[in-house]
C-alpha cells in the first residue's frame, strides 16, 4: 500500500516534518508518493529513501496560502490514504481534502502501526485515543513524534500543472521585528514565567537560547500581564510544543501551561518552590531561584558548547 | 448580516479526566466549558454585530448537556441558539456536514469558530465546513472587521503577519487575540434563561450520516512517565547539564 504525502517546505528546502511523514509510512512497510506544492524541493523529496514517486504540482494558485485553492489543486493527484504534517497549514489542507473526498480525518497522531492503527492524544494529553482506520482517510502527524526517513532514494519526478481560484487577497505584509526561532519550530525551548520577576529578565533566557540554539517561550501570565508577544505563549491558548528539551524557568506549571508542553521529550524545571506542579511533569528539576540557577546554567552550557 | 458562531462544549481544562472500561467517563467530568478559542470567535462575532447590525446565531453540535453553553452565549448577546443533536455522529466529517447544513438553513453570511477545540485539538471544523459550503477560510485570525463588502483580518505568515481580505461567504477560525472577552451581566443572564433553543436533528437538516471507516478502539490514560530527578539547590546545575548531555542526549 502507498501513502500520499503532502510535502511542506521551510524556505527552499523540505521541512524536517516531511522526512518524518515518509519515515512513518516506511515504518509500516509502505511506500510514499510525495506531492510537492508548487514544485518546491522536488529534487530533495526524490532523494529520500522510501519515496516511490514525486509529483510536483505547479500553478499560480500557490502564490499565497489559501487552503481552499491549495487543496483544490492538490486533490487531483491524491490517492488513498493521505499523510500531512499537523502544522497549521497542514491541518487546514488536510481538513479541506477530507471534506472534498468525503473521507474522515484524524489530526495530530503520535503513533502509527500496521492495520492501520493510530494513536492521538486527547484532552490536552490527559488521555490517548487508539483508532483503527479501515479505508481511506487523511491523517496528520504531530511534528517530531516520528523517526525521519534517511536519504538514498532516486524517485522519478512528474510535474502537473493545476489552476485554482485564490479567494484571499493580501493587503499588507507585516514583518516581525524578532528573528528568533519560533517555539513550534525549535528542538529546544527555554520558557519563562512570572517567577523571573520582570520582562527585562527574559534577556537572560535569550542568552541561554543563543548558546544552545533554542527558542524562547513564555507562560500565559507574562503574555497577558507583561505584554510578551502572544506567539511566544506556550499552553492552552498558546502553542502546543513537542521539543526534545523544554526548560521551564519560574513557571509554576498551571494545568493550562502543562497542556501545551507536557509532551516534550525531556523537561527541565527550575523553580524556587519545591512543591510547584511543574516538578510533577519534569524529568529533571532544580529547586533554586532563577537568579542563582540561570548564571550557573549559562556557564555550564557555554563550557559544553565551547 | 447573519453571523454564525460555531461553539463546542469541552471538559474544562482544570477538570480531571477519568477513564473506565477503555473509555473516557464523560459523566465524571466535573465541569464543562465553552472551548477557549470559541470564546474569542464569539466575542468577535458580537463586535461584528455591534458594528454592522444583524443577528448572531450560536450553533453547536453535541449532546444535550451542550445546551447550557448556548445559554451562556445568549447571556453575552447571541440572538438565536441552535442545538444540533449529535446522535449518529461518529467522526468529524459528520459534524462538519451537520454544521454546514445548519449554516445554509439560517442563511448565514459569515462563520466564526475557534481554530481548534480543546478536547481533540484537531482544527478540522473551520476549514472542513468552509469546504462543504465552498467558502473561503482564513485560520489563526484574532480579529475580523467588515467594511465595504470585505472582511479584513490579520493572520500569521512566514515572515510575521499579514493583513488579508475576503469577499463572499467566509469562515474565520480564531486564535487567542488581544481582545478582552466580555462577561455577562445579571440582566443578560436572566434574559438568556428565557431564550428558546432550537433543537434540530440530522434528519431535519436532510443530512445522511453514512458509516465511518474510523473505529475507536479505546481511550487510555497517557503512558506513565518515569519519576523525575529533583535536585535541591543551584549547585546541582552542572550535574543536571551533564545528565542532559549523557542521559537524555538532548544537548
Amino acid at each position: 500500500m502507498n501513502f500520499t504525502i503532502i510535502a511542506e517546505t521551510n524556505g527552499e528546502n523540505l521541512h524536517p516534518t516531511t522526512y518524518q511523514l515518509i519515515g512513518a509510512a516506511s515504518s509500516i512497510g509502505s511506500k510514499s508518493i510525495v506531492i510537492c506544492p508548487n514544485g518546491k524541493a522536488e529534487a530533495e523529496a526524490a532523494s529520500i529513501e522510501g519515496v516511490e514517486k514525486v509529483i510536483s504540482v505547479v500553478g499560480d494558485c500557490f502564490d499565497i496560502f489559501d487552503g481552499g485553492a491549495w487543496s483544490t489543486a492538490l486533490n487531483t493527484v491524491c490517492e488513498g490514504n493521505i499523510l500531512i504534517s499537523a502544522s497549521p497549514n497542514g491541518r487546514e489542507i488536510g481538513a479541506r481534502l477530507a471534506a472534498k473526498r468525503n473521507i474522515p480525518i484524524i489530526q495530530d497522531i503520535v503513533s502509527i502501526s500496521e492495520g492501520i492503527i493510530v494513536k492521538r492524544p486527547i484532552y490536552s494529553g490527559k488521555a490517548v485515543e487508539t483508532l483503527t482506520v479501515s479505508g481511506d482517510a487523511v491523517i496528520t502527524l504531530r511534528p517530531n513524534a516520528f523517526e525521519a526517513a534517511g536519504l538514498g532514494g532516486e524517485a522519478p519526478i512528474n510535474t502537473v500543472n493545476q489552476s485554482a481560484d485564490i479567494k484571499i487577497s493580501i493587503q499588507e505584509a507585516i514583518n516581525k521585528a524578532s528573528e528568533r526561532l519560533d517555539v513550534t519550530e525549535a528542538d529546544i525551548i527555554i520558557s519563562g514565567g512570572r517567577g523571573i520577576g520582570s520582562i527585562e529578565n527574559f534577556s537572560h533566557l535569550e542568552d541561554i537560547a543563543d548558546i544552545v540554539g533554542a527558542a524562547v517561550g513564555a507562560s500565559r501570565a507574562v503574555v497577558d500581564e507583561w505584554g510578551m508577544p502572544h506567539r511566544m505563549q506556550v499552553g492552552q491558548t498558546g502553542k502546543t510544543v513537542t521539543p526534545s528539551l523544554y526548560i521551564a524557568v519560574g513557571i509554576s506549571g498551571a494545568i493550562q501551561h502543562l497542556a501545551g508542553m507536557r509532551s516534550s521529550k525531556y523537561i527541565l524545571a527550575i523553580n524556587k518552590d519545591p512543591d510547584a506542579p511543574i516538578f510533577g511533569v519534569a524529568d529533571y528539576g532544580i529547586v533554586a531561584t532563577w537568579e542563582e540557577a540561570i548564571p550557573a546554567l549559562k556557564s555550564a552550557l557555554s563550557e559544553l558548547k565551547s | 448580516m447573519n453571523i454564525a458562531v460555531l461553539l463546542k462544549q469541552v471538559p474544562d481544562t482544570t477538570a480531571k479526566i477519568i477513564i473506565s472500561g477503555g473509555k473516557v467517563d464523560e459523566n465524571s467530568v466535573s465541569k464543562w466549558s465553552m472551548s477557549p478559542y470559541d470564546e474569542y470567535a464569539l466575542e468577535s462575532g458580537l463586535q461584528m454585530k455591534e458594528n454592522n447590525g444583524g443577528a448572531l446565531i450560536a450553533i453547536t453540535c453535541g449532546p444535550d448537556r451542550s445546551k447550557k453553553m448556548l445559554t451562556d452565549a445568549a447571556a453575552v448577546g447571541a440572538d438565536t441558539l441552535v442545538h444540533i443533536s449529535d446522535e449518529g455522529v461518529t467522526d468529524s466529517t459528520h459534524v462538519q456536514q451537520l454544521l454546514a447544513a445548519a449554516i445554509r438553513k439560517y442563511e448565514v453570511d459569515v462563520v466564526l469558530c475557534g481554530k481548534q477545540a480543546a478536547d481533540t485539538n484537531a482544527g478540522s471544523t473551520g476549514p472542513g465546513v468552509a469546504e462543504i459550503l465552498e467558502a473561503t477560510c482564513v485560520t489563526l485570525v484574532s480579529e475580523v472587521n467588515y467594511t465595504d463588502g470585505k472582511y479584513i483580518t490579520m493572520r500569521p505568515s512566514n515572515t510575521g503577519s499579514e493583513k488579508v481580505s475576503t469577499e463572499g461567504t467566509s469562515v474565520f477560525a480564531f486564535d487567542k487575540g488581544t481582545v478582552e472577552l466580555r462577561r455577562p451581566n445579571v440582566r443578560g443572564i436572566m434574559m438568556a434563561k428565557k431564550k428558546i433553543i432550537e433543537s434540530i436533528t440530522s434528519s431535519d437538516l436532510n443530512v445522511d450520516l453514512n458509516g465511518s471507516n474510523i473505529h475507536l478502539d479505546s481511550q487510555t490514560p497517557p503512558p506513565e512517565k518515569a519519576e523525575g530527578q529533583k535536585f535541591e539547590g543551584p549547585e546541582h546545575v552542572t550535574t543536571v547539564v551533564s545528565k542532559l548531555r549523557n542521559e537524555a542526549n538532548v544537548i
